[in-house]
């Protein structure tokens, strides 16, 4: 069986599994991982967006032996040390993931991690751009809250933007 | 306790309810609760210890004015003479086992506050955690009807304020001073001379060799520090970084990932494998069963679950609806309609009538049904999000041949309900699986499972009659008929549960009869009023979603209202105030009026609307703003339906006595957005005898692009000194508004909801076989 190697919230993992296997499997039930959630298992629902290599992904979509050993993957465990230490919160955590605490951001708790590394990537992504976010980025926003707590995500947003 | 009854006039009112519940009620704010004996402390109260909270059932008009679904579930509470138990630990924090479930609704939050207001406590040093099934509470460990707080807002402060008795107890010996003298705060007693002793140092002291009843006195709602003031939820900071646990994130040993295969038609059964040996030898596959709902996989990953469900060959025998669709489903409850009753013969009356259709609608929640469960041939466990564990717990023993006592049901947090967890689908089928494999099992259901053959709000007709002459409104007919409601989960206890499955519906009938009559409530005065339920046909999984009936119900109604505030020639909001009897409503009405700016100059093709809501102990009301613009409408993104955009929601409750407005704020917000998915956008398709939408890209519910930009959640003071419920409160009158808001801005009168449901459908069906899609392999071209 394949051994697949990658840099996983800043340490390097290697699993023996097959290629086709996609890496949302890899990291929750071979890894432990669990932050990123399943929501829908085909890029719809975005309730697993991590990182790769600093832009957002879903790693439901991915096939794990597509992955090279230097590609870097961040899940919503491993998003507080995006940052320097100093940049970090009341919590020590990212000034998103601050930013939701303050909103009081969460209900059930299950799209959130993946709404926060959505957020953070829509931020970069926008400043790369030359802007700030608008309203209509926050529209393009498409993972899901059931739960329906998209107000306070966009107010999080602006304030985590102001801060990052 | 014999010598108590004097001290209770104030219920004279409710004798009944008072004879279990009274013997620890001993004044407005005296209970009896007791220490438990044990090395540390722990104080108890009994959960029948609820405000008896209405008068007796009437004989009035609409009975869910004076005894509403809350009076039920709080009074079937009563009987059970059992205790909840409030612990101090000697690290000096709180902890509390809840029976009932948090989906998300905030309950541990409130929860721990009441705990922190009677303990004199921080917040952060109370801990709540979930019960599992407790069969000695029968009816109450069930989590609906947002009665959790109304029904457990006195148990759980008696309890407390019981703990800190024992701890100043415990402290006058440590200090050397009387009782009376000590002040305690924050989790720390002080004498008068400054000297002090933690509730940590305190625990063991203050326990008991054995168990004595206590006497204790609640705080005055005046001297409350912690109870009604805006508080984050306490399981905010595991939800943002990741360790928030929901039942698939659980390790449970050897329970492996495990997915069914289900039939192409709704509910059909496998007859036959054709290829069980090809699919075990899949790589991680380690088992293949049958059971009646499906074949069952179990492999390594999920992953290599998924690619074992696509490659099964089986041949199923045809479920439920096999070769129905939405016009024949709705033409069985056309025929089941009962005519309206006629009207008086007043040649002078006006008539004005609505006949609108509500089709399917999902209540699947993010975190898909799901469940682990170890079975052994003398014992099981189950790990599962359940709303009703006692009846799920019940009926996993029956089906496993276990005795009830043999099977350990936990309650997990979940990933949303909306009244899909009241039912324990995923547990009952994850404890078959486990038996017949013979090992533990971690059940996903798939998204597409979850969506086209989980539980429905069932599709529904609302026919209104209501006749008026000059500025009067004579009579109000509302009958609504819908495809039955499955309550099978009775009170939450298999006793009930049984009555509601009695055969031919007849049980169940009942049941859905007496709910829709203790919630359902017309507060005009619109002369004779009636409303109605008749329910047929039982092949459908449906189930209560977030509100039941009440936003079909309302929305029917309150188009009614605008349709009659027109043909009188009335300003929508100046008519509903005229006509309102309550003040409450009144109350809430008038502010979103106020905030809101009602009758304020909008462009063509975008327009106000506004509406009431009363249930749940409150009142609400919503205005919105909605623009119907073609340039609105046609926006163009991707596998999505845009249509009319709510653009501003004004939103005002009257929630009763609030325990924590910040979390009532943000049940307001998801129940707005819920609203908006019922009304413009998100539904079930039955075609050829199966739910089409598999998916969040084909059920449509409300995503960034339709969310209203500006929504305002105005909580206003009431004057009610009782909790009252707030998951469900925010759907009914927004749902109503919107479509009111919709009416105006197209000058059109729907007859049916969503309004895009017999649009083209905006999405490609995904096959039925097999059952589930194959999971992408691009994700690398889509960063950003």
């Amino acid at each position: 069986m394949p051994r697949q190697t990658f840099v996983l919230n800043g340490k390097t993992v290697s699993v023996n599994v097959a290629d086709d296997v996609r890496l949302l499997w890899v990291i929750r039930d071979l890894l432990g991982v669990t932050g990123p959630k399943y929501g829908c298992g085909i890029n719809v629902c975005k309730a697993c967006t991590s990182h790769i290599n600093g832009k957002a992904f879903n790693p439901c979509a991915v096939p794990v032996g597509q992955l090279d050993p230097t590609d870097t993957v961040t899940t919503i465990e491993g998003l507080p040390k995006e940052v320097p230490a100093g940049e970090r919160g009341e919590h020590g955590l990212h000034p998103m993931q601050e930013a939701w605490l303050n909103r009081d951001v969460p209900q059930c708790g299950y799209c959130q991690p993946g709404q926060i590394m959505a957020a953070v990537a829509l931020v970069k992504k926008v400043r790369r751009e030359g802007r700030e976010v608008t309203e209509a980025d926050l529209d393009t926003i498409r993972n899901i809250c059931r739960c329906g707590t998209y107000t306070r995500i966009r107010e999080a947003i602006r304030e985590g933007a102001e801060q990052m | 306790m014999s010598a108590l009854p004097q001290n209770q006039q104030h219920d004279q009112q409710h004798p009944q309810a008072e004879q279990t519940a009274g013997a620890f009620r001993l004044g407005r704010r005296r209970f009896l609760g007791f220490v438990m004996g044990g090395a540390t402390l722990v104080a108890a109260a009994d959960l029948g210890l609820a405000e008896p909270a209405a008068a007796r059932i009437p004989t009035g008009p609409q009975p869910a004015e004076l005894y509403d679904l809350n009076d039920a579930l709080t009074d079937s509470c009563r009987p059970t003479a059992n205790l909840i138990t409030v612990t101090v630990h000697e690290d000096g924090t709180a902890s509390f086992a809840l029976p009932r479930a948090e989906v998300g609704q905030g309950i541990t939050t409130s929860t721990a506050m009441l705990i922190a207001e009677e303990l004199d406590l921080p917040l952060e040093k109370v801990r709540v955690t979930l019960a599992p099934a407790r069969p000695e509470l029968l009816f109450n460990q069930l989590t609906g009807g947002s009665n959790t707080t109304i029904s457990t807002y006195t148990p759980i402060r008696v309890a407390a304020a019981i703990a800190k008795g024992a701890l100043l107890d415990a402290a006058a010996i440590v200090l050397g001073d009387s009782v009376e003298l000590l002040e305690s705060k924050n989790g720390v007693v002080t004498a008068p001379d400054g000297s002090s002793v933690t509730y940590g140092e305190l625990a063991a002291r203050a326990g008991s060799p054995t168990t004595r009843a206590v006497e204790v006195e609640l705080k005055d709602t005046a001297e409350f520090a912690v109870i009604g003031t805006p508080r984050n939820r306490v399981d905010a900071l595991a939800a943002v970084t990741g360790r928030k646990e929901f039942t698939t994130d659980l390790d449970v040993t050897g329970a492996l990932p495990t997915m069914v295969c289900r039939a192409p038609t709704l509910n059909g059964t496998p007859q036959r494998v054709r290829n069980r040996g090809r699919v075990l030898a899949m790589p991680g596959v380690t088992h293949v069963v049958s059971v009646d709902t499906g074949v069952a996989v179990r492999a390594r990953t999920f992953g290599q679950c998924i690619d074992a469900v696509r490659a099964l060959d089986v041949e199923w025998n045809p479920g439920s609806v096999a070769g129905e669709d939405d016009a024949s489903v709705l033409a069985g409850l056309r025929a089941a309609e009962i005519p309206l009753p006629s009207v008086p013969a007043n040649p002078l009356a006006k008539t004005v009538e609505a006949d609108i259709t509500f089709y399917f609608r999902s209540n699947s929640p993010m975190d898909t049904n799901s469940a682990i469960a170890d079975v052994r041939p003398d014992r099981a466990e189950v790990w599962a999000g359940l709303k009703s564990p006692i009846v799920a717990q019940q009926r996993i023993a029956e089906a496993l041949g276990l005795p009830d006592a043999a099977v350990t049901v936990n309650v997990v947090t979940a990933g949303g309900s909306f009244g899909r967890r009241l039912f324990f689908d995923g547990a009952l089928e994850a404890a078959k699986i486990s038996q017949k494999m013979g090992k533990p099992v971690k059940l996903m259901w798939h998204r597409a499972d979850d969506a086209r053959v989980g539980r429905a709000h069932p599709m529904a007709t609302s026919r209104i009659r209501a006749t008026y002459i000059g500025n009067e409104v004579l009579t109000f007919t509302q009958s609504h008929t819908s495809i039955e409601t499955d309550f099978r989960h009775g009170l939450g206890e298999i006793l009930t549960a049984r009555a509601a499955d009695l055969p031919a519906g007849l049980g169940n009938l009942g049941f859905a009869e007496t709910i829709f009559g203790l919630t359902q409530e017309i507060p005009y005065d619109f002369g004779a009023v009636t409303q109605t339920l008749t329910e047929s046909d039982d092949r459908f999984n449906t189930g209560s979603m977030r509100n039941i009936y009440s936003p079909d119900v309302r929305a029917a109604a309150e188009l009614v209202v605008d349709r009659l505030a027109r043909a009188m020639g009335k300003d929508a909001y100046e008519f509903r105030r005229s006509f309102l009897r309550n003040k409450r409503v009144r109350t809430v009405l008038e502010t979103v009026a106020k905030e809101g700016h009602w009758g304020r100059v909008m462009p063509a093709g975008t327009a106000q609307g506004i509406a009431i809501h009363k249930e749940y102990k409150g009142a609400s009301a919503a205005l919105v703003e909605i623009d119907c613009r073609p340039r609105t409408v046609d926006r163009d993104i991707r596998d999505a339906v845009t249509g009319p955009r709510v653009t501003k929601v004004t939103f005002a409750i009257d929630a009763g006595l609030v325990v924590n407005p910040r979390g009532l704020e943000a049940q307001m917000q998801g129940g707005i957005n819920d609203a908006i998915a019922l009304a413009l956008t998100s539904s079930l398709h039955l075609d050829d005898g199966h739910f089409l939408e598999a998916s969040w890209d084909n059920y449509f519910y409300t995503r960034q692009w339709n969310t209203p930009p500006i929504v305002n959640v105005v909580v206003v003071p009431s004057e009610s000194g009782q909790p009252g419920g707030a998951g469900e409160a925010g759907v009914a009158a927004t749902f109503a508004a919107v479509a009111c808001a919709y009416a105006r801005a197209t000058g059109t009168d729907p007859t049916y909801f969503p309004v895009n449901h017999r649009d083209p459908l905006a999405f490609r069906p995904k096959p039925t076989v097999p059952p589930i899609p194959q999971s992408p392999t691009n994700g690398l071209k889509l960063t950003y």
